[in-house]
């Protein structure tokens, strides 16, 4: 068998050791009526069909690199340089577990303590965890926490609309304990004043997303204002995360939580998963933080040191009054997205987001020039904007697909007035001539 | 290890300094809107060499399973296979956007499906959602499912969930967080559940037990079907913590033992790696009747198609997409490999390598409890007759090489030192740790200063972690 070093010598010797005449034996706890089920599963194959088996199924799949790809939504397609990976997956980072030693874990906790101040220089706060599972369980622990801050006494929510529909959809399943009101999204068509005037004496926190799932620039002045005169927190969802490269960070218009979805920081599109939930706050929060915290102290020879701190938030101290049940996070991709800014740096992130808005923008000219196709996003975006089509968006879709295009994604499933419209996505990894092959392609349609 | 101080990738940064290379700009740049942009991100500013060099001498600060036996109570520190991180890579695999039309996925998603078939066969359920992204998602999402199935049958007066007392803190926290009250029930002398206090709580309140089998003390639960049989008498539901299934494979099937619903953890299970603490995976196993509960969508076929879908009456979604696909291949890949035969033979192993370390270790630590081991068992880490704790044996372990076994866990040992030692450890790697605490059991009598004082082969000595919560730095300030 692979992996498992023990022969029928060393099994021998070791039952004669335990005073045991079988490994049976061993097993005589478990109820002799279930003990020992033939398992109806395919037999054992080598490393080699393994690896035969898996090309296989990945010629069933059209990955991203058959395509011109235009999808976004909530899962981007970026560039990853080389030694990111390389040095992701030395072992020394990917068998560790949790750094619950300290002294045998500086590694993972340095690294860590660096992400956290990375990710707080990117989103101009003061405070980020070592991670959740993705943008969308950051957003639904965010919204725990704007009620633990007010100690339970404000049990609404106010969520834009213009936020991710799977993000709202989780945000729903993961309060149902807390016997909160979520609202703000019943009207799809909500605007920020409506949301504005949602904001009472009762309401814990106001969520937005910033460039919305449509891609726009919200309007924030005065938005943090409006929130905290009525007393709640404003929760900022800020994905696509590669935008604040380039755009005002939430910190700096009075956000008072932000996440984010990190997989645009390296790690791929891995058909949805292992993703990275960013989670930042302000200072005064720190307390009721949901998540693992890596701080810097000293060792018994003052030699700077980091370890897992502020534990008595967590399960494993806490237990029924953690602030969260979190306690397996998304570290290595945390570590992915830390390697990712410190390579790419203050002037790589930024020209990576200027090349997404200039890439975005120019498409959107050339879309808007068409005859049948309009850009209807008329504010200020980023790299998402949506085209109001001629024709339903799986036809246009499948029509792309066949040229090689992987296209936008179908609005209308969360929002059925947005019939015919196209959220359409650009990235740096998007060249000239897929754009021009995507607008010859829409005009042909 | 690498013992030198690294310095903080801001303090290597050097104004101008590049790693990376785009392309050119091959479009006309327009003006970006007033009042929208940003002042500079303070990133740091590093060369590539410089970049790979801090990371590696991170990389070497750190315990890890491909350096050291790593026997860390109940979080299974097995072998990860290097296959699977191939696997993982393959880019017709790895490059797929989870929104793409599913005509154009269905590798993943008949690997996806073969993955569900194969946890219901090792686990005995009928319905598997692969959405949990780890064990503590997992358990939300089955405590999820056991408040909806209840409210489905008007049954909302069921607001207490029964924990035993050897329980991992996540269990209480879960159900804290599902809207629930945590009752805790004792262990008895055996370490098993005390049946009597369980009777005693049972009522038309309950909404169900959460039990980890193997418990904690990595001893099998003498009396589950008895246990099921009250918690079903009563109306509640049995949840299993899958964290401890290393010991079941081919052994016994918590869904025949009467379990309605169960998490996995395939990052212990199933050798997808921990990560430095993450990403797991936690899928969640159930019983039919909790089927249309299940969180949407879950891969179906239809014909020779696979396609997700949504149960009829599912609790919602857990997280975007779909869960942590790139665990999936993983854990897909060790199963193909072990196959039937080979998974029976990992628990045998496991359970055997834990018995015959118990064995060489008992003679020096007492022991929790008395009793033929599960994958793993609870020794006092204490040396009677002096001022050693279990914390001392822990760090000076690190100077034999070997990591710290969990430590003060479960909560109702004393000095607890939780060892479990996998199948994929050799006898000699299990004989290498026995005398290493043999050794330290001596010294804590001849030299406890040595223990007290240990770790002295580290980067860093012990660390002042009152000092680290009282005046927090949780980032650098430049």
């Amino acid at each position: 068998m692979p992996y498992l070093p023990n022969t029928d010598a060393n099994r021998e010797k070791m039952l004669a050791k335990i005073g045991a005449s079988s490994i049976e034996e061993l097993f005589k706890d478990v109820p002799a009526a279930y003990r020992f089920p033939e398992l109806k599963l395919p037999k054992a194959v080598s490393e080699m069909e393994v690896l035969n088996e898996l090309y296989g199924l990945a010629l069933k799949n059209s990955s991203t690199g058959c395509f011109a790809t235009f999808l976004g939504a909530g899962a981007y397609n970026h560039f990853v340089p080389s030694a990111i990976p390389y040095l992701v997956s030395r072992g020394e980072f990917l068998t560790a577990y949790t750094p619950y030693q300290p002294e045998v874990s500086q590694g993972t906790l340095q690294a860590m303590f660096e992400y956290q101040s990375m990710v707080a220089a990117l989103t101009g706060m003061d405070v980020v965890n070592a991670s959740h599972y993705d943008g969308a369980t950051s957003m639904a622990e965010a919204a725990i926490m704007a009620v633990n801050v007010s100690n339970g006494k404000r049990r609404k929510i106010v969520v834009a609309p213009s936020v991710h529909p799977q993000y709202r959809q989780t945000l729903r399943t993961y309060l149902p304990g807390q016997q909160v009101v979520i609202t703000g999204d019943e009207n799809l068509d909500a605007s920020l004043d409506d949301l504005k005037a949602m904001l009472h004496s009762d309401t814990a926190c106001l969520v937005v997303q910033n460039p919305t799932f449509f891609g726009e620039l919200l309007d924030v002045n005065g938005l943090a204002d409006a929130v905290h005169a009525a007393g709640g927190l404003l929760v900022v969802v800020a994905v696509p995360v590669i935008s604040l490269g380039l755009l005002i960070p939430p910190g700096e218009y009075g956000a008072d939580i932000v996440v984010a979805e990190g997989q645009p920081l390296g790690a791929g599109l891995n058909f949805g998963g292992p993703y990275l939930g960013i989670f930042a706050a302000r200072e005064q929060f720190v307390r009721k933080m949901p998540g693992r915290l890596i701080g810097e102290t000293t060792d018994t020879e003052g030699r700077r040191g980091y370890v897992l701190t502020l534990s008595t938030r967590e399960q494993h101290i806490r237990r029924e009054k953690a602030t969260s049940n979190i306690c397996t996070n998304q570290g290595l991709i945390a570590l992915t997205a830390a390697m990712y800014l410190a390579y790419m740096g203050k002037s790589g992130l930024r020209a990576v987001a200027e090349q997404c808005y200039q890439k975005a923008h120019f498409a959107a000219a050339e879309i808007d020039k068409l005859n049948g196709y309009q850009v209807v996003t008329r504010g200020a975006f980023f790299n998402e904007f949506v085209v109001q089509c001629p024709k339903p968006v799986a036809e246009v879709n499948e029509a792309l697909l066949k040229k090689g295009i992987l296209g936008g994604y179908d609005l209308e499933q969360d929002y059925p007035n947005a019939r015919n419209q196209m959220l359409v996505c650009v990235t740096e990894m998007n060249t000239r001539k897929q754009i021009d092959m995507l607008v010859e392609a829409l005009r042909s349609i | 290890m690498w013992l030198r101080p690294e310095p903080l990738i801001f303090e290597i940064s050097s104004p101008g300094r590049k790693a990376y290379t785009l392309p050119e700009l091959d479009v006309p740049a327009s003006e970006y809107p007033a009042g929208y942009v940003r002042d500079e991100v303070k990133l740091p500013e590093v060369s590539e060499l410089e970049f790979v060099r801090h990371y590696t001498h991170l990389s070497q600060k750190n315990y890890s399973i491909d350096t050291v036996f790593y026997p860390l109570g109940s979080c299974t520190m097995k072998y990860n296979p290097k296959v699977n991180e191939k696997a993982a890579a393959i880019e017709g695999l790895a490059q797929v956007h989870p929104l793409q039309p599913p005509a154009t996925v269905q590798g993943s998603l008949e690997l996806m499906y073969n993955l569900q078939e194969a946890l219901k066969e090792i686990a005995g359920f009928a319905g598997i959602t692969l959405q949990p992204a780890a064990g503590a998602h997992g358990e939300f999402t089955g405590v999820l499912i056991m408040r909806a199935y209840h409210a489905s049958r008007e049954d909302t007066k069921r607001t207490r969930v029964l924990i035993p007392d050897s329980a991992h803190g996540t269990n209480p926290a879960t159900s804290a967080m599902s809207g629930f009250s945590v009752v805790q029930i004792p262990s008895d002398s055996r370490g098993n559940v005390d049946l009597e206090a369980l009777r005693a709580q049972c009522d038309d309140t309950v909404v169900g037990l959460m039990l980890t089998n193997p418990n904690t003390l990595g001893l099998f639960e003498e009396h589950v079907l008895e246990v099921c049989e009250i918690i079903h008498a009563c109306g509640g539901l049995m949840y299993g913590d899958g964290a401890n299934l290393n010991a079941l494979l081919g052994i016994a099937r918590p869904g025949d033992l009467g379990f309605d619903v169960m998490h996995f953890n395939l990052h212990k299970t199933f050798t997808t790696p921990h990560g430095g603490g993450g990403p797991g995976s936690g899928p969640v196993g159930v019983s039919a009747h909790l089927m249309p509960f299940l969180p949407g969508p879950v891969v179906v076929k239809q014909g020779d198609q696979y396609t997700f879908e949504k149960p009829e009456k599912s609790i919602g979604r857990l997280k975007a997409f779909y869960g942590n696909y790139g665990m999936f291949i993983r854990a897909y890949t060790y199963i193909r490999m072990m196959g039937p035969d080979g998974l029976r033979a990992v628990s045998e192993d496991a359970v055997l390598n834990a018995n015959y370390l118990k064995a060489l270790v008992s003679p020096h630590f007492a022991l929790a409890v008395e009793r033929t081991c599960m994958h793993e068992f609870v020794v006092h880490g204490d040396i009677p007759g002096t001022d050693i704790r279990a914390l001392d044996v822990a760090k000076r372990l690190i100077d034999y090489g070997q990591h710290p076994p969990t430590n003060y866990f479960p909560l109702i040992v004393h000095d607890a030192l939780m060892i479990e030692p996998t199948e994929t450890e050799s006898q000699e790697a299990l004989e290498a740790f026995a005398e290493a605490l043999e050794k330290i059991a001596a010294e804590a009598r001849s030299n406890p200063e040595l223990l007290h004082t240990a770790p002295h082969t580290t980067p860093v000595s012990r660390l002042d972690e009152v000092k680290a919560a009282r005046n927090p730095v949780l980032c650098y300030k430049g």
